[in-house]
């Protein structure tokens, strides 16, 4: 299993440094992270420490001050489109039905609106999307608009997704619905995924890896990843039962301590 | 049920309002509180109106025309307005204020002008009637336009969509409600500055009517006429309406959302 390590990583940041303007300090400074191919990697830290500024900075729609970005080895600093962006708000367009929502990165990248519903109609039952297609935005609830943003985000395409709080929007009961269903695809698409989160418990329960971010921007303090941190959550585990172990307990203190809680 | 009944309220009321006040005001004119030589009967002017039909239907087609095409071309002019200011930022900063003082020059106050400068026929009613339209449909254009949430142009980007397809498939979605709301207050001032333009000169058009049958003091037809614009402006608020249903069917379903 270690063997993902030394492969090329599926998105790698070296040293970056991020700054909310040109002339103001830094938010964060020399943050380096990789993510394996088919790993699920999170990053931990207080609201305001810069994850968002991280997580603009990967996909590429902003430009790092310093520092780079790789995508299995290629340079795509700056350049957004390679990389599958989930925001925290579900940003489904009210003015489409769920169909073509999802449809939105096929029909953007040049294909027909019956080619792109033809590719994503036979992943409606796999998001637990039956019988939504022809629903409008505002007919769902909140988990089912989130798992339409999932679909959506799959069909961009690529196979490195970047996650901002995708589930903190969500009832307790939803959230935890959503994350075991989300690992248990990501795990079988062999998708890469950074999500970033401020929820600890998050975090052990769905990362193979956690990163822990500390530092304080409005202060004047550039935000660094202070800790790494390896969760040993057992191949066919549950969710639920993992977290009641001490393996948890044990990842979830040393978590808190690298944030200095 | 409790929903239907209040759905019913919600018609039966005003229309009741509506009966009440008209009857309020033929009784004040048959008991003589107010002499008949000043204020018409609601009969009197519905026998006004059927006594002319001729006459105010061939009046009403004129003032229609004037303010169909002015409309037209205003909602094309206000159309492309927005789109550059939302598009360049230096046309947004060169027109905003002119386009505020352009709305404080009273309407009245350029027809005169117009007829001068463009005679008595079509051109200076149609003129008033763009100069009045287009700029609620620029405002609301560029609110819509501006209304789009930057986290969604953000997404976009990150598909890797072009400057024309974030136009196309989020800002002109998410403006058309401001630009019907824009619509449904350029399609109102259509009509009336149509007629306001004719006052000031022409050979037909309501306004035409209006000031004929002001000169000769029969204050039956200057009701019988104002009831024929009040009732022109709310069928083209009717039309807007319906357009705006047909073109986004989104709405609907929020709205049996909300009632829910």
């Amino acid at each position: 299993m270690r063997g993902v390590v030394d492969e090329v990583p599926a998105l790698e940041a070296r040293r970056l440094t991020l700054a909310w303007s040109g002339d103001e300090a830094p938010v964060v400074r020399g943050v380096s992270l990789h993510v394996g191919v088919g790993e699920s990697v999170c990053l931990v830290g207080r609201s305001g420490c810069g994850k968002t500024t991280i997580l603009h900075a990967l996909s590429g729609l902003t430009r790092p001050r310093a520092g780079s970005v790789l995508l299995h080895g290629r340079d795509v600093t700056g350049v957004p489109g390679d990389v599958s962006y989930m925001l925290q708000k579900d940003l489904l367009l009210p003015s489409k039905r769920i169909i073509d929502n999802v449809c939105l990165p096929l029909v953007l990248s040049g294909e027909s609106v019956g080619e792109a519903r033809a590719k994503a109609r036979p992943l409606f039952g796999r998001f637990g999307l039956e019988g939504c297609e022809d629903s409008w935005p505002s007919e769902l609830s909140g988990g089912m608009r989130q798992r339409a943003a999932f679909l959506r985000t799959y069909l961009m395409g690529n196979d490195v997704l970047l996650l901002d709080e995708p589930f903190s929007a969500l009832d307790a009961i939803t959230r935890a619905e959503m994350r075991s269903w989300y690992c248990d695809m990501a795990r079988e698409l062999r998708l890469a995924t950074l999500t970033i989160t401020h929820d600890v418990d998050e975090a052990v329960g769905m990362a193979q890896r956690i990163y822990v971010l500390t530092g304080d921007p409005r202060a004047g303090v550039p935000s660094r990843v202070s800790a790494e941190v390896r969760v040993g959550r057992p191949e066919g585990v549950s969710f639920e039962e993992f977290a009641l172990s001490h393996e948890f307990l044990a990842c979830k203190r040393e978590v808190l301590e690298a944030l200095g809680a | 049920m409790a929903r239907t009944s209040r759905r019913a309220l919600r018609v039966v009321i005003p229309a009741l309002t509506v009966v009440a006040l008209l009857v309020l005001w033929q009784l004040a004119v048959v008991v003589g509180l107010v002499p008949n030589y000043l204020l018409p009967s609601p009969t009197q002017v519905l026998s006004a109106i059927a006594g002319d039909r001729c006459l105010l239907f061939s009046h009403a087609v004129t003032t229609l025309v004037e303010a169909a095409l002015g409309l037209a071309i205003g909602v094309a002019v206000g159309f492309a307005v927005a789109v550059a200011m939302d598009r360049f930022q230096t046309v947004a900063l060169a027109l905003d204020p002119l386009m505020t003082v352009s709305q404080t020059i009273p309407t009245v106050a350029i027809a005169p002008l117009l007829v001068l400068w463009f005679g008595y026929g079509l051109a200076p009613k149609v003129v008033l009637v763009v100069l009045s339209t287009f700029f609620p449909v620029t405002v609301s254009l560029v609110t819509g336009f501006r209304s789009v949430d930057p986290d969604m142009i953000d997404l976009m980007r990150t598909m890797r969509a072009t400057r024309w397809q974030i136009f196309w498939q989020v800002k002109l979605p998410a403006a058309m409600d401001h630009l019907f709301s824009g619509l449904r207050i350029s399609a109102t001032y259509a009509i009336v500055g149509a007629v306001i333009a004719e006052w000031l000169g022409g050979f037909s058009g309501l306004g035409v009517y209006m000031t004929r049958v002001r000169k000769s003091f029969s204050y039956d037809r200057m009701f019988a006429v104002i009831v024929i614009i009040s009732a022109l402006s709310l069928a083209l608020m009717g039309l807007v309406s319906l357009l705006q249903r047909a073109l986004m069917p989104w709405k609907r379903a929020e709205r049996n959302d909300h009632e829910d």
